[in-house]
């Protein structure tokens, strides 16, 4: 049980890092710069936030399946692949929430920075910094939206008892046995875990907002 | 600032070397236009060093507009905008909007913040911070958030960051507009110490009684255009202009 | 701010570090099985007697029967262990898989709502109790998703003459225990192998209205999947296992293993 715990945090909460690390530049380009195509991609990521699970999941199957591109990488059915498949849901809500907001923020800022002196490039930090408690809303979402499903990480990550078995898995696995009452302790174990990391997040966001304005 | 500057002591100074001045500041027949539509036009001044200017105007004269074309934070779209040292876009200059941009960070942050853009050494960031905290008087509230302090507070704050950017010029677009009485008697208090320390003030203001107050010079904008560009005394006296005499009795003129 | 923004860097290198952390890198194989095979706990019985007589850890990913076997085709797993001869014969004359071995069975019973509307507890053949449910239009929960249990439904429809469509037949495209806890709702009958039903919990209204039938018999095969089509492949440590289950050891093993007092896998190297 605490191993199952253990392995869902894991799985999710590097995939919040990974899609943290790319998408808050990514989102922050799309935020400040303009270039050919860039509605194209606002769209794309928009669109990409409500990607079925199921198909995330599917994609990285066939790119690490033994018959797909990476399948040397060995990576399928391995708690990697499940946290690949987490990140590509994630990615989306993180770039596309880190657009919006910095985008507000650029808007009331860029005067002000550029006459400190500040290049586009060397307010992206900045704004990130100054978005803080907006972002990590999102990014709760994005944790959100990973820990919760269950067909992507069916999929690519094949349910394996101590291996790749995470909190949905195992409810899904314990509802098909009909042992809907585990599956209920399960669900609230999960509920627990994301009530207390969001009232957390809450937590920080009011006190940040208390003592930074 | 010139060596002779009055007010400032040399443990204050960041870079070793004085830049080279970059007033007067010169507009050759400029305009700014935004999708056909001219906003500005056919605008040529000088703007000296040392001086206090008011720009003013009626609301949509072009005032902010005028402003933000100086500092540089919009280019012309025809004629030239020309610093004495030749640069586009001069460094040391520093504008105080009419609504305070304050960052989301304690009070001693916002200060610290354009230094650390200069790359300026943390030590020296330090001091330089404290000194101003000191200077307005800001020291009891370093660590507050700024974001939370009252309107003439944050305006102070902005101009605390605006000196310590040591600027030649500071531009200021209607920096009491918002304020009650008494937070715009301490802002006028700070602009006159500004200059007084040579820094050229260029402000605008639709407060007669402000612009009687701290101008030794004035231009006259209307509809974009420059309509009248001399010393305050003569323009209060008796403005060139119609349209600058209807704007000093109070009459709508549009 | 700097402060923070130590605090935040020594957590992402501490979640970087955490999610670098091997789990368990030893030798493994992989066995794609059928729901019925984890979903009974067999695997749960016999795997800790393997893993601690050979030392090689059995990861077993439980998919449909048509799954498993696309899952081999791929060679994304060493192993397959699933219950649908005709399709896994057809998997190892493609030249996926190397041969299939006879390991054991279990029988598919038909459960249904305790009054039995349709009267299949007087059914004589497993085809008869088909035909009455098809008659009576009671509803019927099928699988639907290309499984083992799912092709041994559809041969007893084709025996019984039937089409299976129109409103009482519901395919609900899902595992087993979906499929169960959907009939326990409707209520409906439905097709399930013997294990899945005796560890199956949410019984509702369904009991066994039909079994016994040597047709329901459910054969279960284990093929290695061939290295001439997939290099990687574990095929030592998977012969090994393969080797283990049809010996002695490993019929005994599935022999002990009961629900509720009750055998669920008969052991069959010899393959009746």
């Amino acid at each position: 049980m605490m191993q199952i715990i253990g392995l869902s945090l894991r799985v999710t909460l590097t995939a919040v890092v990974i899609a943290c690390v790319i998408g808050l530049p990514l989102g922050a380009v799309l935020a400040l710069a303009r270039f050919p195509g860039r509605g194209a991609v606002v769209v794309l990521s928009n669109a990409l936030m409500g990607l079925p699970p199921v198909v995330a999941g599917l994609v990285v199957y066939l790119m690490l399946s033994r018959s797909g591109p990476l399948g040397s990488l060995s990576l399928l059915f391995t708690p990697g692949a499940m946290i690949i498949a987490q990140t590509l849901l994630i990615l989306p809500i993180v770039i596309s929430l880190t657009r919006s907001v910095l985008e507000d923020l650029w808007a009331e800022y860029h005067e002000q920075l550029r006459s400190l002196g500040a290049s586009r490039l060397r307010a992206v930090p900045t704004l990130l910094w100054d978005g803080r408690v907006s972002l990590l809303t999102g990014v709760l979402a994005g944790f959100g939206r990973a820990s919760a499903e269950v067909g992507a990480v069916l999929v690519v990550g094949g349910n394996i008892a101590d291996h790749t078995r995470t909190m949905t898995t195992a409810i899904t696995l314990e509802t098909n046995r009909g042992n809907l009452g585990l599956a209920v302790a399960l669900g609230i174990v999960l509920l627990t875990l994301t009530l207390m990391l969001n009232a957390a997040a809450w937590g920080a966001g009011q006190w940040a907002r208390g003592r930074l304005g | 600032m010139g060596a002779g500057t009055p007010g400032l002591k040399p443990d204050r100074m960041i870079t070793a070397a004085e830049p080279a001045s970059i007033l007067p500041l010169r507009l050759e027949d400029v305009g700014y236009a935004v999708g056909g539509k001219s906003l500005l036009s056919g605008i040529s001044l000088r703007i000296e060093a040392g001086r206090r200017l008011m720009v003013m105007g009626a609301n949509g004269a072009g005032k902010s507009l005028f402003l933000r074309l100086c500092h540089g934070l919009i280019d012309p779209t025809q004629g030239r905008r020309i610093w004495a040292n030749g640069e586009t876009r001069a460094e040391t200059q520093a504008m105080v909007f009419q609504r305070p941009v304050l960052l989301r960070r304690s009070v001693a942050g916002n200060l610290e913040y354009p230094l650390a853009l200069k790359g300026v050494s943390r030590a020296a960031r330090r001091n330089a911070v404290s000194d101003t905290l000191e200077r307005f008087g800001l020291g009891h509230m370093a660590d507050r958030p700024a974001r939370l302090l009252s309107g003439g507070e944050q305006q102070r704050l902005a101009l605390a960051r605006a000196w310590l950017m040591r600027p030649q010029v500071l531009f200021l677009d209607e920096p009491s507009s918002s304020l009650d009485p008494s937070a715009t008697r301490a802002i006028e208090t700070m602009i006159r110490h500004f200059s007084e320390d040579g820094i050229t003030i260029v402000m605008s203001t639709h407060d007669l009684g402000q612009a009687r107050r701290l101008g030794e010079d004035v231009v006259f904008l209307h509809r974009g255009g420059l309509m009248e560009h001399q010393r305050a005394v003569d323009f209060f006296a008796g403005p060139r202009t119609r349209e600058a005499r209807a704007f000093l009795a109070g009459d709508l003129l549009w | 701010m700097n402060h923070n923004r130590r605090i935040i860097l020594a957590g992402v290198s501490a979640m970087a570090l955490f999610a670098a952390m091997p789990v368990a890198a030893q030798d493994f194989i992989i066995v794609a099985s059928t729901t019925s095979t984890e979903n009974s706990g067999l695997f749960g019985h016999i795997l800790p007697i393997f893993e601690a007589e050979t030392g090689i850890e059995v990861r077993v990913v439980s998919q449909g029967t048509g799954q498993a076997l696309e899952t081999g085709r791929r060679g994304d797993a060493d192993v397959v262990f699933v219950h649908a001869r005709a399709l896994e014969e057809e998997f190892v004359a493609e030249g996926y898989g190397v041969q299939r071995f006879d390991v054991m069975y279990n029988d598919f019973v038909l459960v249904g709502p305790g009054e039995d509307p349709a009267g299949l507890r007087n059914a004589a053949d497993a085809v008869a109790a088909m035909t009455a449910i098809a008659t009576t239009e009671a509803a019927f929960a099928s699988r639907g998703d290309d499984s083992g249990t799912h092709v041994a439904e559809m041969a007893l429809w084709a025996n019984a003459g039937v089409d299976p469509s129109g409103s009482w037949y519901l395919s609900t495209g899902s595992g087993m225990g979906a499929t169960l806890n959907t009939a326990v709702q409707v209520p409906a009958y439905v097709l399930t192998d013997r294990g899945t039903w005796l560890s199956f919990v949410n019984r509702g209204p369904l009991e066994i209205v039909f079994e016994g039938d040597p047709v329901l018999f459910n054969p279960y095969g284990i093929i290695l999947v061939n290295p001439e089509r997939h290099p990687h492949i574990k095929a030592e440590q998977g012969q090994v296992f393969i080797d283990w289950i049809v010996s002695e050891a490993g019929q005994a093993a599935i022999a002990s293993f009961t629900v509720d007092g009750e055998q669920l896998f008969f052991p069959n190297v010899s393959g009746q």
